[in-house]
């Protein structure tokens, strides 16, 4: 009986993926390209500036203020309300630059704002970005601790 | 003309790596029904990975912010910071090395959170 | 014969025909034929901006502009929208508040939260319901049970949902920017309300059928289409086999939220089955935006079908267009939690059949 079921599942489940529409592949993949591509220039452009502007500063420290700078400016994209509409456009585009961090930290503690201060923004914080924060930990630390033990190469 | 033309390459190769990074997360969406929040953790993943091989300060060179500013970079610097550490303070570094690395965005993305918060509400789309 | 099962003001027990008896004729294991049908004798319908600038947004009865309606909160917006609903259908059958014995409404958010909290001011008993986006048509199915057995006379059946609570509680925050797959569906910013009387001139509810809870194995938490479309077509067709109907018998066969694709999805299903729908067959998801809107396959959500209904499709059928309206609404009651254990999507559907 159990088996029958699961059989019918199986070829509904299969019927459905035939019939539902694909994203538009190549048009999808293009769109990603070029709002990734982009977001990274712009990261580069302010990289670069700010070298120009502080030319004492180490690589190090330009890093660090440029990805500061993005990171703002996706905060404060996201507060004004077009980040999404980026989004929806660039899908990976969007949410794997460091920009697509900071909106997913944004727009949960705008999102939780109703429930208070406190137990909405301050503990829905990490909603979305916590998975990479804590991934992000534990797994460096993993790494951290491999080297240390077998060695630089 | 040849900074003009070095710095035009830069800017190309940078748009190009970068965009090759995430059209590869666009596939995965595609291809597989994998969420964006597992996506994330994976490229996260796989910067820990290249900075823990030792490869990622070689992509850098090459790619610049083409591979820095994609989660890729975020992992490497955590990854970097963690190893760092372990090296000069010991065993315990490890633990803490990541987070002094990534602090500077991690912070600035906490407050600035915070601020707009203060400030905006969310839009019904 | 002589034993009484329930006094009091509301019941009408004087008529003593309708509790001694084979009063309740059953068509069928999940189909009850009205004896008395209830007539909707009151209606409303309120919409947010989008709906309002979709192809029927000429018939809802009240497009609000602003989604917020002035509130604080979302939350408070969807419980105003069902307010204005309730409020505005009684007005709208020349009952008072008082007259309405009963309320019976769902929402999709936790806990019922929008439904209770307007019932507590509204001065009348309640009844809370949640089928997810079926939720209008167990209302109408079980009030006019009620009704017709006799226990009531008036009723009130009414359901929102409004696309920012929605979305916060199944999916991401507002300003989260994400794509959503071509299959996905966009979550109705509306309310409904209907008041069922069992006297008066309007669209009757002449029979329901009561849905199964059915599982095809669908785990994609945003192709609610394909994961309805087998509880609309196990409710359709026990109806027709139970009333003894054919598709073609109806002026119009309407599912609730089933989009563009669970739609399609239907058709073949039912074809399979031996039955063909036609052009008398329509959804509401698929109907309420327009194409250039992109929401997708079309709309979802409690409030979906429960506006249109309460405003399109009854302006029609007392219009004279349509005679027999077959209304399905199909429900996905599954809870993002156990999306994530890896659980399938249960769903339902009920069915009622209207007449004028």
């Amino acid at each position: 009986m159990n088996n029958i079921i699961a059989e019918r599942n199986k070829r509904y489940n299969k019927y459905v993926d035939s019939v539902s529409p694909k994203s538009g592949t190549a048009k999808s993949l293009w769109n990603s390209f070029w709002v990734g591509g982009l977001t990274c220039m712009i990261g580069q452009a302010i990289f670069d500036l700010y070298g120009l502007a502080f030319p004492n500063l180490t690589e190090q420290m330009l890093g660090n203020i440029t990805s500061m700078t993005i990171v703002t400016i996706a905060i404060l994209f996201t507060g004004l309300g077009f980040y999404d509409v980026i989004g929806r456009k660039g899908g990976a585009g969007s949410f794997l630059p460091i920009t697509g961090f900071a909106n997913a930290m944004s727009s949960a503690s705008m999102e939780f704002k109703t429930e208070g201060l406190i137990f909405g923004t301050s503990t829905k914080l990490f909603t979305v970005v916590g998975p990479v924060v804590v991934n992000g930990i534990v797994w460096s630390t993993v790494a951290g601790l491999i080297r240390l033990l077998f060695g630089g190469f | 003309m040849s900074v003009v033309f070095s710095y035009l390459l830069t800017y190309l190769i940078v748009f190009g790596v970068g965009g090759f990074v995430c059209s590869l997360g666009q596939t995965l969406i595609i291809k597989t029904k994998l969420t964006p929040a597992r996506i994330l953790v994976i490229f996260l993943i796989l910067g820990i990975i290249l900075e823990g091989l030792g490869v990622y300060k070689y992509i850098f060179e090459f790619a610049k912010s083409g591979i820095s500013v994609p989660i890729v970079g975020f992992g490497a610097s955590l990854a970097r910071g963690s190893i760092q550490m372990a090296k000069s303070v010991g065993f315990i570094g490890a633990f803490a090395g990541g987070l002094i690395q990534t602090a500077y965005g991690v912070g600035v993305a906490v407050v600035a959170s915070y601020l707009v918060t203060l400030i905006f509400s969310p839009r019904s789309k | 014969m002589s034993v009484t099962l329930h006094t009091g003001e509301n019941c009408h027990l004087t008529n003593s025909n309708v509790i001694s008896g084979p009063a309740i004729r059953r068509a069928g294991r999940q189909t009850v034929v009205f004896e008395r049908p209830p007539v909707i004798v009151g209606r409303m319908s309120v919409v947010g901006d989008k709906e309002g600038k979709g192809p029927l947004g000429k018939y809802f009865r009240k497009v609000e502009k602003d989604v917020k309606l002035g509130e604080k909160t979302f939350e408070k917006a969807e419980m105003r929208m069902l307010e204005t609903a309730i409020e505005g259908a009684i007005l709208d059958s020349g009952l008072s508040m008082r007259d309405v014995q009963m309320l019976i409404s769902g929402d999709l958010l936790n806990q019922l939260t929008s439904s209770s909290y307007v019932a507590r001011s509204l001065n009348m008993p309640h009844l809370g319901l949640y089928s997810a986006c079926s939720t209008m048509t167990e209302s109408l199915a079980l009030a006019s049970c009620m009704i017709n057995a006799g226990y009531f006379d008036t009723i009130a059946c009414a359901t929102v949902s409004h696309f920012a609570t929605a979305e916060r509680q199944y999916r991401f925050p507002l300003e989260y920017g994400c794509q959503r797959p071509p299959y996905a569906q966009w979550t109705v910013t509306g309310a409904g309300c209907s008041v069922l009387s069992d006297r008066g001139e309007g669209v009757r509810i002449t029979a329901a059928t009561f849905g199964k809870v059915i599982d095809f194995g669908t785990t994609d938490l945003n192709n609610m289409g394909a994961a309805m479309a087998p509880a609309a077509l196990n409710t359709l067709t026990v109806m027709l086999e139970e009333t003894d109907t054919k598709p073609e018998d109806y002026d119009l066969i309407l599912t609730g939220d089933l989009g563009k694709l669970g739609s399609d999805i239907l058709r073949d299903l039912m074809t399979e089955q031996g039955y063909f729908l036609g052009s008398n067959y329509i959804d509401c998801g698929n109907m309420i935006y327009a194409v250039d809107q992109n929401c997708y396959q079309g709309g979802s959500g409690a409030g979906c079908s429960a506006s249109i209904v309460n405003s399109f499709v009854i302006d029609k059928m007392l219009a004279g267009q349509y005679h027999k309206v077959a209304y399905l609404a199909t429900g996905a009651l599954m809870s993002p939690q156990s999306c994530y254990q890896g659980e399938s999507i249960p769903c339902i559907s009920h069915a009622v059949i209207m007449e004028v």
